[in-house]
């Protein structure tokens, strides 16, 4: 349980730190909304209708851009080997990286969510639903992530590699959270979130943990 | 069974005229199929003339996803067994999947564009293919970008596992849009509802495509292990000398 909230607490400062490394995927996610608008054109009518759930697709994309660095760092420095020496399973330590994920990029995605649904014509009433949905989604993306990031960990600038990899697990996330965006079947989108987001974190770290193993051989 | 053909050199022996003969099958099924898709089977009633795509867009539906069941159940092999003829069936699968795939959703644009009036819909069936396609693609780039084979073939195989796991959840979650496309009309509860004279022609494309895959597979399996034996050949000879 230590090396658990040691892997935790480590993955939070390595995240922070850095030239601000988790404010990158903030400001990704901020550039991909401002962008939507003017590609649609400023019609009110029109981005209340589709905007909202753009949100969410701004969202995967900064996702997608903090995977790259997730366990290639680890695999070159050695502290991969020290976690599958110690006793503590590796499957555990890949979760507390993946919560640390959350944290630290997850959490201010979903907050900054809030504002970007209301300049994206979201009625305000429907946006802490959309920051709640965010906070499910992004640990089901979170989730996929962790495998995409593991099994392309030793592939010199995997990023794209890992895009590519991760978006089909993408799909039923995402259709469910632009439903909760657009306003419809909120209840039933949201349950269903909730089940992608335990879905990935139950599995993500078994199949992520594996690939690990066979990256460190 | 899969205990005997983990050995490459009793695989080998074993499948020596595997591929040629379901080369010659799939041939032969292949000319009977379309013979028959086109010419001996009616025009349907509302679809005219355009129903003959089905006959090589609903067997490469169904065979897509077979061939990606084939390699999840590989991959499972592959990682439980170490089994090193199952990593290279799983890895010769892939691009014959895939291309099933492409072919499924390029003859079903085909289709769609007088039928429907639209080359692309998001209908539920359409986009549950085009995620098979992507996992596809992912497969294959995962394959191509780590160096090492052996490893590349068991990340790949993890990736398979979760990708099989992913595609009835994508399935389930896309149906959730209602869907344009017509319920299925073959494999359903209570029997097949499509008129004999055109399940004979569908069910032989299916058996071409089916014996097209194992000779691909199978051709695919046996030039990489030639192509391991001239590798460690080359080792060998590499060692050997002064």
């Amino acid at each position: 349980m230590k090396a658990i909230i040691a892997t935790f607490w480590r993955d939070v400062a390595l995240l922070w730190s850095g030239g601000g490394g988790a404010l990158a995927p903030l400001g990704y996610f901020i550039g991909a909304v401002v962008l939507a608008p003017l590609a649609m054109g400023p019609d009110r009518t029109l981005l209340a209708a589709a905007g909202p759930p753009l949100a969410w697709v701004a969202a995967a994309l900064a996702v997608l851009a903090s995977l790259e660095k997730l366990f290639q760092a680890d695999l070159e420095d050695g502290s991969l080997d020290q976690m599958l020496l110690s006793d503590t399973p590796l499957e555990a330590l890949v979760f507390a990286k993946g919560a640390a994920l959350w944290l630290v990029v997850g959490l201010p995605l979903a907050f900054a969510a809030g504002p970007a649904a209301i300049a994206l014509q979201a009625p305000l009433e429907r946006v802490p639903v959309i920051i709640v949905s965010l906070l499910l989604g992004l640990a089901a993306f979170i989730g996929a992530g962790l495998v995409g990031a593991a099994v392309a960990a030793g592939v010199k600038r995997g990023g794209v590699l890992i895009a590519l990899l991760v978006l089909p697990f993408f799909a039923p996330p995402i259709i469910f959270g632009a439903s909760v965006a657009a306003g419809q079947d909120i209840d039933a989108a949201l349950a269903l979130l909730a089940g992608c987001a335990l879905f990935g974190c139950v599995l993500g770290p078994f199949a992520a943990a594996a690939a690990l193993r066979l990256q460190a051989e | 069974m899969i205990n005997f053909l983990a050995n490459p050199a009793r695989f080998m022996s074993a499948t020596a005229w595997v591929a040629p003969a379901f080369g010659v099958l799939a041939a032969l099924l292949f000319v009977i199929g379309v013979r028959d898709g086109l010419f001996h089977s009616p025009a349907e009633q509302f679809q005219g003339e355009t129903v003959r795509i089905m006959y090589v867009h609903v067997p490469a539906a169904w065979w897509s996803l077979g061939v990606y069941t084939f390699m999840a159940g590989a991959s499972f092999v592959s990682l439980v067994w170490r089994h090193a003829m199952a990593d290279l069936a799983a890895r010769a699968a892939a691009p014959i999947g895939a291309t099933f795939a492409a072919i499924c959703l390029i003859t079903g644009s085909i289709w769609g564009a007088p039928t429907w009036g639209t080359w692309w819909e998001w209908d539920g069936r359409l986009t549950s293919m085009l995620i098979l396609f992507l996992t596809y693609l992912g497969y294959l780039a995962l394959v191509a970008a780590v160096d090492d084979e052996e490893k590349a073939s068991r990340l790949a195989a993890i990736l398979c596992l979760a990708g099989f796991v992913n595609i009835p959840i994508v399935h389930f979650s896309v149906e959730w849009w209602s869907t344009l496309h017509q319920p299925a009309s073959v494999l359903r509860p209570g029997g097949s509802s499509i008129d004999a004279s055109m399940r004979a022609p569908l069910f032989t494309m299916a058996g071409a495509y089916f014996s097209l895959f194992v000779a691909l597979a199978i051709a695919h399996m046996r030039a990489s292990v030639h192509r391991r034996r001239v590798e460690a050949a080359r080792l060998r000879a590499a060692g050997a000398g002064p």
